[in-house]
């Protein structure tokens, strides 16, 4: 996979920290791929939107991916109690179904952006340094 | 079962295969099918509801799901049982998503349920008494199936009006 600029957190120079929320574990191995290659670090991981809760508030990433269609609670919902409790929380929505609706409903709960599948990784790089650097996470321009 | 409806998933295929194959994509066959399915390879069915309702399998021949795992994994793997039915499920939702999309964009809400690994017997079963379209489309890395049972969920509300009044 192609290697992209380090994204950083401009406050201790880190690599970023990323919480991946798909059911599919396959779909979490494509996704650490391209964060590895985006230079960040994984914090935790989360098949359904339950456990990104759980997960979230046990390891502050400093960005979430997020899936929409997930067993048990769906990424929409995740998202709303995330950003309730977590106002700050940087969630991208990752989601094959990318209609306008969902969109704006995941953004009407609390999400930054919204990536459709298949990622193109340049794409998602893209996003992702958009998202960050607005409060303190950094990367080259 | 109407074109109308076809269309988005055949454009959804084309889509997901050609980014994910990285290979252009053709239409072998299409085919009505009404009795049980047999399987080619791994199969992964998605449950649609909505204005339209029913489901949807995706039927990966091997080569082919090896080909989409490099890709999602960003390098060449080898492919176990288990790595390809993830591939398969991680596909299906893939494409039904973005046929989903497309039809939510015509105007009407749909909502689409994790996919599930199907078998060989539940495949005979789905079969039995479903009127489905079989779609191949072929790769030169392998073939990859899709076989759509889909109604108006309208029809299917006057056909239970129908019973509960006789």
């Amino acid at each position: 996979m192609k290697q992209f600029e380090a994204l950083t957190r401009k406050k201790d120079n880190q690599p970023v920290r990323y919480l991946i929320v798909d059911d599919s574990v396959f779909a979490r191995k494509s996704l650490a791929k391209m964060i590895e290659a985006f230079g960040g670090t994984i914090a935790g991981e989360a098949g359904d939107g339950l456990t990104a809760i759980t997960e979230y508030g046990r390891t502050s990433p400093d960005i979430v991916l997020m899936d929409i269609t997930m067993p048990q609670m769906e990424g929409i919902e995740a998202v709303e109690r995330i950003v309730r409790d977590h106002p700050e929380a940087r969630i991208v929505m990752v989601s094959s179904v990318g209609y306008q609706d969902n969109i704006l409903a995941a953004l009407q709960k609390g999400a930054r952006h919204f990536v459709q599948k298949p990622v193109k990784p340049d794409a998602l790089y893209e996003i992702i340094r958009y998202v960050l650097s607005d409060e303190g996470v950094t990367a080259p321009a | 079962m109407k074109i109308d409806l076809i269309q988005p998933f055949i454009s959804a295929v084309d889509t997901v295969l050609a980014e994910t194959m990285e290979t252009p994509v053709t239409i072998g066959g299409l085919n009505m099918q009404d009795e049980g399915y047999r399987k080619k390879g791994v199969a992964a069915m998605i449950a649609i509801k909505g204005a339209i309702e029913g489901r949807v399998i995706l039927d990966v021949e091997p080569r082919a799901a090896a080909r989409v795992a490099n890709y999602l994994a960003g390098e060449d793997i080898t492919l176990d049982a288990q790595a390809t039915r993830e591939t398969v499920c991680e596909l299906a939702n893939m494409v039904i998503g973005n046929a989903v999309t497309l039809l939510n964009d015509q105007g009407s809400t749909y909502k689409v349920y994790p996919p599930e690994l199907i078998t060989e017997e539940q495949l005979a079963k789905e079969g039995a008494d479903t009127e489905a379209t079989v779609l191949s489309f072929e790769t030169q890395h392998g073939n990859v199936y899709m076989n759509i049972a889909m109604r108006y969920f309208r029809r299917r509300q006057r056909e239970r009006n129908v019973v509960a009044a006789s």
